[in-house]
């Protein structure tokens, strides 16, 4: 199990346009990706899941994947909410 | 005779058949008691549902814009949720039909959206619904969208953006909805159509008005159904007053708008999206007076781009054919929706950090701003103004940064035009030292609703004021008199782009203070062309 933890700066937060964005990248995984906000974890790969979390700038979110490429997945991951998030 | 009574969305009657959208009239089919072949329905339904879908995307994209066509996108996705996807099969292996699982599961989803404390967060509630709705038609055997023999008026709730997309435009006379704001899609359209509408009408849609006589009166807020004969004859009058006073204002299409001594003035439309310059051009408008830029704005995630601005700005000034643009700068602040900005809640926004203030402070949103406006200044005549100005210092800054963008576009080989630098004067601070801001640009437009907000010290929105309010304040008129005088002496044109500029009763007045410009709504161009023709105002 791979995980890192990030705070959301994007001043939307975590919109419909950035949910989708990350629902559609962690789809490209065939491991499990958990994402963690104030205390809720949902499926990364579901988008009703990750807009409900409404997440917004200042939250610290956690990225859990755990499979086959977890490693991978995880630093795509991280790199992926940085630059987008 | 039913009667309704709503708020009116756009002004006009319309006499017709009433037609009511019922979102959901069928009762549901129930299981035909295999679960795998209801899911196969499911699957083909939603199959079917994409594809519509994809089709909507590029229409709304096409007809409506962008940020519209979003909406839609975020629909796809919801489609392909497997959360949804999960209940929708669950519920099905439980014994349930098709389109009732796609209903209840849209159902609880929308719901959870809906209890969000997120305002826009809520508004997805619908988009969950719509989904649902579509399944259900498709599973159902519906038509998606409504099919009108003859032309009529839409009764309905309330119509979501993709199903007004889909509507028969060329059929509607009117539209009445039960819910909805001044702001819903559907006043937004019926504005751009021109129809009579009226929302948040009180108007039983359970009796049973389908097919009956209808007639909408868009001046009073109401509606009629089954009219009496006195109803209908007094409507069908004041349809032809309406109708009859539009023919003779006819006779001013084309004409110049020139009182009888021959002072010429501008009259130009004010409009919010480049939708608009069609209404513009059939109202007979003789430019654009105000472009106002926060459509490009609201109602989306991300900052528009300066490809997006610039594609914006030039299909108006493209579409005006030469005649003249003035955009406003970007006039926002913290009482409007604009998330990604990050501006703070503010006490009392009206006096707080908006409109040219962000500007100045933030280049990353007043850059591309400007570097589209120059670069779609190409394409015809374009003039530029500042909103919420209260110190000489703000445009000479604003000048400097201007020069630098042009320095910029230079060196980049980009293209660009010129454009007439102006300001709004909506600040009593403003009117005060017009003489001195006269000096350093090439117009001015006043902005009389924030100038009279302003100086009378009273909140347009709070109806408990009504009593202390006079459009027609001594004090604003003096200061639009002062505010014609520096521009004369300055030798630069100036002109009133807010609501007063379309009161007819003032504007004999504003030429002789000597104003050279008017903007107002479209639809109001022909009517004040009559009045500038009837003023006996001499030339300067």
């Amino acid at each position: 199990m791979k995980e890192f933890k990030y705070v959301i700066t994007d001043e939307l937060g975590l919109h419909a346009r950035p949910a989708g964005q990350l629902v559609k990248a962690a789809s490209g995984y065939t491991s499990d990706v958990k994402l963690t906000v104030n205390g809720t974890t949902v499926d990364a790969k579901r988008i009703m899941g990750v807009m409900r979390l409404a997440a917004k700038k200042g939250h610290e979110m956690t990225v859990t994947c755990s499979g086959v490429d977890e490693e991978k997945a995880a630093s795509e991951l991280e790199a992926f909410v940085k630059a987008n998030l | 005779m039913l009667k309704g009574i709503g708020r009116p969305a756009y002004s006009g009657i319309a006499i017709g058949r009433a037609y009511v959208y019922h979102k959901q009239q069928s009762q549901l089919p129930a299981s035909c008691g295999d679960s795998v072949k209801e899911q196969q329905k499911f699957d083909e339904a939603r199959q079917v549902a994409r594809e519509q879908l994809e089709e909507l995307f590029t229409k709304t994209k096409e007809e409506i814009g962008q940020e519209q066509a979003m909406i839609i996108d975020v629909q796809m996705m919801m489609l392909d949720d497997l959360d949804y996807l999960e209940s929708v099969a669950d519920m099905i292996q439980n014994g349930c039909g098709a389109a009732k699982a796609a209903q209840d599961s849209g159902d609880i989803f929308s719901s959870a959206f809906a209890a969000m404390d997120d305002e826009y967060m809520k508004a997805r509630a619908v988009d969950v619904k719509d989904i649902s709705t579509r399944l259900v038609k498709i599973l159902c055997g519906e038509q998606n969208g409504l099919t009108m023999e003859e032309p009529g008026i839409l009764v309905a709730e309330d119509l979501t953006p993709s199903e007004t997309v889909q509507l028969p435009k060329d059929k509607i006379l009117a539209f009445v909805t039960r819910q909805g704001s001044s702001n819903s899609h559907t006043a937004i359209l019926a504005r751009i159509m021109n129809i009579p509408s009226l929302v948040q009408t009180k108007l039983d849609l359970d009796a049973d008005i389908d097919g009956k006589m209808m007639v909408v009166d868009g001046f009073n807020g109401v509606c009629y159904v089954d009219p009496d004969e006195e109803t209908l004859s007094e409507m069908r009058k004041k349809q032809q007053q309406a109708t009859e006073e539009r023919r003779q204002l006819e006779a001013y299409r084309g004409k110049p708008s020139i009182t009888k001594k021959g002072r010429k003035i501008n009259l130009f439309a004010n409009i919010g999206n480049p939708q608009d310059v069609q209404t513009a051009l059939d109202g007979d408008a003789e430019g654009i007076g105000l472009l106002r830029s926060e459509f490009l704005y609201l109602g989306r995630d991300t900052a528009p781009t300066e490809e997006e601005l610039f594609e914006a700005y030039r299909t108006v000034v493209e579409g005006m054919q030469g005649r003249r643009v003035v955009i406003r700068t970007l006039d926002i602040g913290a009482d409007k929706q604009v998330d990604y900005f990050g501006l703070d809640k503010e006490d009392n926004p009206a006096l707080g950090y908006r409109g040219i203030r962000i500007c100045l402070e933030q280049d990353e949103i007043f850059r591309p701003q400007m570097r589209a406006i120059y670069r779609a200044a190409v394409y015809g005549k374009v003039s530029v103004m500042f909103p919420m100005i209260t110190s000489v210092w703000e445009v000479q800054k604003i000048k400097e940064f201007c020069a630098k963008i042009r320095e910029e576009l230079a060196a980049e080989g980009i293209a660009y035009g010129e454009t007439e630098l102006g300001i709004m004067v909506e600040t009593p601070a403003a009117a005060v030292i017009s003489r001195e801001l006269a000096k350093e640009v090439d117009f001015f437009s006043v902005g009389t609703n924030d100038l009279t907000q302003y100086t009378l010290a009273i909140d347009r929105q709070n109806a408990k004021l009504d009593r202390f309010y006079d459009a027609h304040h001594p004090a604003v008129l003096a200061l639009m008199s002062l505010i014609a005088k520096s521009a004369q002496e300055a030798g630069i044109w100036c002109g009133i782009c807010g609501e007063l500029g379309a009161d007819a009763a003032l504007t004999e007045e504003f030429i002789k203070m000597g104003y050279d410009e008017l903007s107002v709504s479209p639809g109001r161009i022909l009517e004040l062309r009559k009045k500038i023709c009837e003023c006996e105002v001499e030339p300067q």
